[in-house]
């Protein structure tokens, strides 16, 4: 099981270390640092590394690792979901999971590891029920705190922790009941030189923010559910009503979560909203090459494009770029050589177009590495895979909440080759 | 006000500062004091001088305060036991709160608390609170067991606390259940042996319930141990799977994937045209490709996992190729893993999206990843017979950027293209001649060289070429060096009257001036085959070469079906098996799917379960010949102990040793070998060293053979082979060695001959074995204390115990031996016969032997005739008990006696027989069945040997 967890910074510094058996000395991390070393990229160093004693299991997560050691076979994933969900918790209670709030918070963050995890096995990750027996920070509380000598610590028995539904605490009142959802779907998609989409597919999530009085069990049904063939869910869901009704009924966890993740694949069609004519060449003789880029909506369900922004990671020979947008702002990143086109909103009617020419270091060869575009952009008011949800309805409380659905649709890792 | 308060420190020195406020008086002083010692504490800083201080702190009403304590105390204890102590008053206390948070915080921090003297104070609140009427007590508790018993296990087999763990599993909370489970499996973990998840119907049936209402990672605990279980027909097993399934959908991928190791293991039993069948195949596949969407880190072991499942079932994954695209942010590990796998999901299907794939990464800027994309082109190619011409077409294109790297990996790929399709893209050879100079990785270097020695005759200056190659040969790599050698061989051989001064350069060059061993040898080989029968050498260095494999890095299929067992592990990950690596696993056992092979393991009894599992599953894909020779070579030789006189003899030997070769190259060359007189030198005359050696008497060896047969073989009635001769003098510069091996009272020996034929005294002997099929490995060293004088003739046995590393070696019961003595270090092989390795309690039980052969599949099973044996079935029978094969059973069917037998292996494997005599007839048929079928041909053969005489 998860023996130890050390925070590094992307400096290589440890910043806190936590032990759920004995101590193991942070020697072992050196391990790690030779190996982030030999990976010259964060993004690069592998997950999963072997040391004569120990295995290092790691993730990288806003700008921070966070490295568990483990001892005995522990199924990995195990382990990489523990440390995102720690990772989470941490963002939860501070709004952020950044090197400064967790020195901040340090002793908050301590108790918290111990209440996550006991012997290595996770004992509380509800976020629910985590934070009924330690209370995220507030000003006001550690004014109170203060003046009373009251604790952060709860001393009661969080009432999720052994009742059949974890994720819910008892006795939960607002004075206004609103249950509302993000039908969110990010389109990944492969488009190649031609303008031909080599692979696309839709990673959809709808997140729920509920606050509603008491135990409400709620369903929600779609227009059309055959969509969704590849579906994940939050533990609250009824497996057995979604398996024979197509419906999610649920009793929700209070506040904010993630009620299902499903993946629309690239057996079915996707719609790409947008094309993308472009021309980036290089000239074999003389240090510079040329760069035309020219965006229109194609398939966007009528909707508007908007905060389109292309970002282009150009070789490493290339010094400057001389370019006209007839749209947005442009800037060029000399030092990670990324030229990032901030677009704005489509207008169908006057296409937006960069053009211009690339200056290279003299003397370089022509660059053999194509660049590739990465698309940025969201559709408010659709989700580009037609899922659409029909009804909302509660029962077991009596009252009358407000309910609300939003669509969104926004390019996930879209990427256009040149 | 944030803790970064706690972190300043003052010039009087934190920890004094520190003691004071913590013996204040007042509460909230003392809070504050206790957070900053914390703050301290999760930095790496060493507080443990404040002990005392804190546990004062711990009589307190306020439950942070407490915790906080708590917190301390678990990550000191250990460096100050005798405070640690005063400790426990109060954990007991606590233990008997009336609010169960307290008293589950109280066990839970206890069992934290490393310190052998506090687990004695231990043991009666843990009995209670295991008992404790809030199930929040009782799972915290049933992890406590886990703990105490990593601190002190027999303590916890001595208080029953197991049992009581065991009888959790029932628990009406799920919570608790799979908390139990989690520390069952923990605990099992050390004890492979103990049984202590004893599975039964009932008791899935009870984690199946418990698995739809716990948590997340209760889940994970639960499938993981539902994989061990085997279920008893494919009607469980089915509804086992039904109700797995549904996990497939839960949103934490480790769940997902413990499902899947689930469903992949118990799908095995289901019959293939069960409608069942197809659905569950069919959902696999879905929750796979949506592992691919979550972060870089899941992808990575998702991708490792899902490398295993398309070996085992290609089918579930073959239409999803697509979403392994490589997106170019994607981290480099994910990358390299991502192309790994569309390459074994390439076909004639998609090979087009694919190449086009390939080609887009192959301008990519990792390096690493673009070698990779070449590479994966030439495994297309060779894979997809129709696209081999599209890939060649792609790497020349690739050749033309001229990219350095990306030019030598193409060039490593078109030699094996060209192995794999001869006869066929030969024109691009004058392209890569081109690009010759540009190579300067070893492994593209020697892939050049074999194209230019392999097409010689096409290549109009591959003389010149090779000659470029050979200025700098001392110091190019052993690879180059090797290929070089054969590649100039090669071309003497198809073009004799310019190359010979190059033939000539390069065997001096490899057998006197290199300290290379391998290149010595390969050298000296090809000198006396040229030398000898140019003929012969054509034959053997020109031979038409076997085709290589479409499919490369094929995991070998027994690892394969473990680590299918292993799903979602770091075994998995590694693609290594759990015992290869993990530590502390003393003796893991080793699973194997159960639809092929050993699903009633149980039969066994549970003491050879260490050495079972050895040869069931050989940790290591079986290495190219290549590999073996190096292992061979890495062999560590320690000479005994006792010195034998320096060896003055030596450098004389080593020139007779070249004689041996010699002879010289007269009958290929002409008289022109006399004419160099570098070679003459060297190889000129022949010292009488030689004829003396092939007069030396053969006797000795034969008279022990004799001895054997009257002496102690008729004894123990057991047939024991002659001696064979292992290693010719020949070979091993004048030491011969020949030998047998025989099993006398349970004891495995080899027993040698070694012989001196060579001038000069040989001391220093010592053997080692290679990794093989059941781990013989010597049990001493080799005794042979007094030097062997010319001509002289001794006698060694050496015990073997079946307890070293295992590799399966083609054939299984080959071995590979090194001696070494004063003068070098000799490599032979032999093979022995596997009666060797039969108990001599590999007598069955007849109700046993029933069940097993039932239970052994008919896929198992293989038949052989055995010609020309006159022995009545009794006669026989007692014959092959002398080899420790059984009768257990005799039935005389239509005047056919059929003879049930048993013997069973080293390594705890049964092999079960039907021996068929019909009077009368001198031919038998012999059915065997194994749940290793590997061993049948050799079992077979061992028959034949034994009742033949």
């Amino acid at each position: 099981m998860i023996h130890s967890l050390f925070l590094i910074n992307q400096a290589g510094d440890i910043f806190l270390e936590k032990h759920w058996k004995s101590v193991i000395s942070r020697s072992v991390c050196d391990y790690f640092f030779e190996a982030k070393e030999k990976a010259v990229e964060p993004d690069n160093v592998p997950p999963v590394l072997q040391t004569p004693h120990h295995y290092l299991i790691s993730i990288y997560r806003d700008k921070l690792f966070f490295l568990s050691v483990i001892q005995t076979e522990v199924p990995p994933l195990f382990v990489i979901e523990f440390l995102h969900r720690v990772a989470d918790t941490i963002q939860d209670y501070f709004g952020e999971c950044s090197e400064s709030l967790i020195k901040d918070n340090v002793v908050t963050v301590y108790e918290l590891l111990e209440e996550m995890l006991d012997n290595g096995f996770p004992l509380a990750t509800e976020s629910n029920v985590l934070k009924e027996m330690i209370r995220p920070p507030t000003i006001l509380r550690s004014v109170v705190n203060t003046l009373t000598g009251g604790s952060n610590v709860g001393d009661k028995l969080p009432t999720g922790q052994l009742s059949s539904i974890p994720w819910r605490r008892a006795g939960v009142k607002y004075t206004n009941n609103e249950a509302y959802f993000d039908v969110i779907e990010a389109i990944d998609a492969i488009v190649d030189k031609s303008g031909t989409t080599v692979f696309a597919e839709i990673q959809g999530v709808i997140e729920a923010c509920v606050r509603l009085t008491g135990m409400p069990d709620l369903t929600m049904t779609f227009m059309n559910p055959s969509l969704l063939d590849d579906v994940s869910f939050h533990p609250c869901v009824r497996f057995k009503r979604w398996e024979s009704e197509r419906a999610l009924s649920f009793i929700p966890p209070d506040g904010n979560f993630t009620l299902m993740n499903y993946h629309v694949s690239s057996q079915n069609l996707v719609a790409i909203p947008v094309y993308v004519k472009q021309n980036i060449s290089f000239f074999e003789t003389g240090p510079c090459g040329r760069m035309d880029i020219t965006i229109g909506p194609k398939q966007t369900m009528g909707k508007t494009v908007e905060a389109m922004m292309v970002t282009i990671h150009m070789p490493k020979a290339v010094l400057s770029a001389n370019l006209t947008a007839t749209q947005g702002n442009y800037t060029y990143d000399l030092a990670n050589k990324v030229l990032v086109w901030d677009i704005g909103k489509l207008n169908p009617q006057k296409l937006p177009n960069l053009r211009g020419s690339l200056s290279l270091q003299s003397g370089a060869p022509k660059p053999e590495d194509n660049p590739s575009l990465n698309i940025d952009l969201k559709i408010q008011q659709v989700a580009i895979s037609g899922l659409k949800v029909s009804r909302l309805d509660m029962h077991g409380e009596k009252y009358k909440p407000f309910k609300g659905v939003k669509y969104l649709t926004k390019a996930g890792n879209f990427q256009v080759r040149t | 006000m944030t803790d970064s308060k706690y972190f300043t420190t003052t010039k009087k020195g934190e920890i004094f500062e520190l003691k004071a406020e913590l013996n204040s008086d007042k509460k909230e002083k003392k809070k504050e004091a206790v957070k900053k010692v914390i703050a301290s504490m999760t930095v790496g800083k060493d507080v443990s001088a404040l002990f005392p201080d804190v546990v004062n702190c711990m009589q307190t009403d306020n439950l942070e305060l407490k915790k906080l304590v708590y917190l301390y105390l678990m990550n000191y204890a250990k460096s100050q036991p005798d405070m640690a102590i005063m400790a426990v008053n109060t954990f007991v206390k606590d233990c008997e709160d009336l609010n169960p948070l307290i008293r589950a915080l109280a066990v839970r921090t206890m069992g934290c608390i490393r310190v052998d003297k506090i687990t004695e104070y231990l043991c009666e609140p843990l009995r209670k609170c295991l008992k404790d009427e809030d199930p929040y007590v009782r799972k915290t508790a049933a992890v406590c067991v886990a703990k105490l018993h990593d601190i002190n296990a027999q303590l916890v087999e001595d208080q029953g606390f197991l049992d009581t763990l065991k009888d959790l599993i029932s628990d009406s909370n799920p919570m608790v259940v799979a908390n139990a489970v989690a520390a069952l499996s923990e605990i099992a973990e050390s004890h492979p042996n103990s049984n202590l998840l004893d599975l039964n119907p009932q008791t899935i049936n009870k984690l199946l319930t418990a698995l739809n209402e716990c948590t997340e990672w209760g889940q994970i605990f639960i499938l993981d141990c539902l994989a061990n279980y085997t279920p008893r027909d494919d009607r469980e097993s089915q509804s086992i799977c039904e109700r797995v399934t549904p996990r497939l959908s839960h949103a934490n991928s480790a769940v997902v994937l413990s499902a899947v190791k689930v469903l992949m293991k118990f799908m095995e039993m289901l019959p293939k045209d069960l409608d069942y069948y197809g659905t569950l195949l069919k959902k696999l596949a879905p929750p796979l490709v949506t592992l691919l969407s979550a972060e870089p880190e899941l992808q990575y072991v998702a991708l490792r996992n899902i490398n295993l499942i398309v070996q085992r079932r290609p089918e579930i994954l073959k239409h999803e190729m697509k979403v392994f695209f490589v997106k170019y942010n994607d981290p480099i590990y994910v990358k390299l893993e991502k192309l790994d796998i569309m390459i074994r999901l390439a076909s004639q299907a998609n090979i087009a999206q694919v190449l086009a794939e390939l080609k887009e990464y192959a301008t990519e800027v990792d390096v690493d990843f673009v070698r990779k994309a070449v590479r994966a082109i030439g495994r297309c190619a060779i894979k997809v017979e129709q696209s081999a011409e599209r890939c060649v077409s792609t790497l020349l294109d690739l050749i033309q950027t001229k990219v350095n790297y990306v030019v030598q990996e193409a060039i490593v790929v078109i030699k094996d293209i060209f192995r794999k399709y001869p006869n066929k893209y030969e024109s691009v050879i004058a392209t890569l001649c081109e690009h010759l100079e540009s190579l300067d990785e070893p492994e593209a270097r020697a892939a050049m060289i074999w194209i230019v020695g392999e097409y010689a005759e096409r290549i109009d200056n591959a003389d010149e070429l090779l000659e470029s190659f050979l200025e700098g040969f001392h110091d190019e790599s052993t690879q180059v060096q090797l290929q070089l050698l054969t590649a100039i061989v090669k071309l003497f051989l198809k073009k004799p009257t310019e190359t010979q001064e190059l033939v000539q350069q390069v065997l001096s060059l490899a057998t006197q001036d290199s300290d290379n061993p391998d290149l010595r040898d390969r050298g000296y080989i090809y000198w006396r085959l040229l030398s000898t029968d140019p003929v012969a050498a054509k034959e053997v260095v020109l031979a038409e070469k076997p085709l290589i494999s479409e499919e490369t890095d094929l995991i070998e299929p027994t690892l394969l079906e473990e680590l299918i067992c292993h799903i979602g592990t770091l075994a998995s990950v590694y693609h290594k098996p759990p015992s290869a690596f993990v530590e502390g696993s003393r003796g893991v056992q080793h699973k194997r799917l159960a639809g092929s092979a050993g699903s009633g393991e149980s039969v066994e009894s549970p003491d050879t379960g260490s050495a079972a599992g050895v040869s069931e599953a050989p940790p290591a894909v079986i290495p190219s010949q290549g590999d073996l020779l190096g292992d061979l070579l890495n062999l560590d030789l320690t000479p005994p102990t006792a010195t034998g006189p320096p060896p003055a003899a030596a450098p004389g030997m080593q020139l007779g040793a070249m004689d041996l070769l010699g002879g010289g190259l007269d009958s290929l060359l002409g008289g022109d070998i006399g004419g160099s007189p570098a070679m003459g030198a060297g190889f000129g005359a022949p010292p009488a060293a030689m004829p003396a050696s092939f007069n030396a008497p053969v006797s000795g060896g034969l008279d022990d053979l004799f001895d054997l047969g009257g002496g102690v073989g008729m004894t123990m009635g057991s047939y024991t082979p002659p001696k064979t001769v292992w290693l010719p003098a020949m070979k091993a510069k004048g030491l011969e060695i020949s030998g047998v091996f025989v099993r006398r009272s349970g004891v495995i020996q080899m027993e040698m001959t070694l012989s001196n034929k060579a001038m000069s005294v040989m001391s220093d002997f010592a053997i080692q074995f290679n990794r093989n099929s059941f781990g013989l490995a010597p049990a001493g060293p080799l005794q042979i204390l007094t030097p062997l004088s010319p001509n002289q003739t001794i006698e060694a046995a050496l015990p073997l115990s079946t307890v070293g590393p295992v590799m399966k070696m083609e054939p299984l019961n080959n071995l590979q031996v090194a001696v070494k003595n004063n003068i070098d270090v000799f490599y032979f092989s032999c093979q022995y016969p596997i009666s060797m390795l039969f108990l001599e309690d590999g007598k069955m039980e007849r109700q046993v032997f029933l069940a097993t052969w039932k239970d052994i599949p008919n896929e198992n099973e293989s038949q052989f005739q055995i010609k020309d044996c006159h022995l009545n079935s009794d006669a026989a029978s007692n014959k092959l008990q002398g080899s420790n094969i059984f009768t257990i059973a005799k039935r005389t069917v239509e005047g056919q006696d059929m003879l049930y037998q048993s013997m069973k292996l080293t390594n705890g494997i049964w092999v079960l027989a039907e021996l068929r005599v019909q009077a009368g007839n001198p031919n038998y048929t012999i059915s065997l069945k194994c749940r290793a079928p590997e061993v049948s041909q050799c079992v077979f053969q061992n028959y034949e040997a034994v009742l033949k005489n």
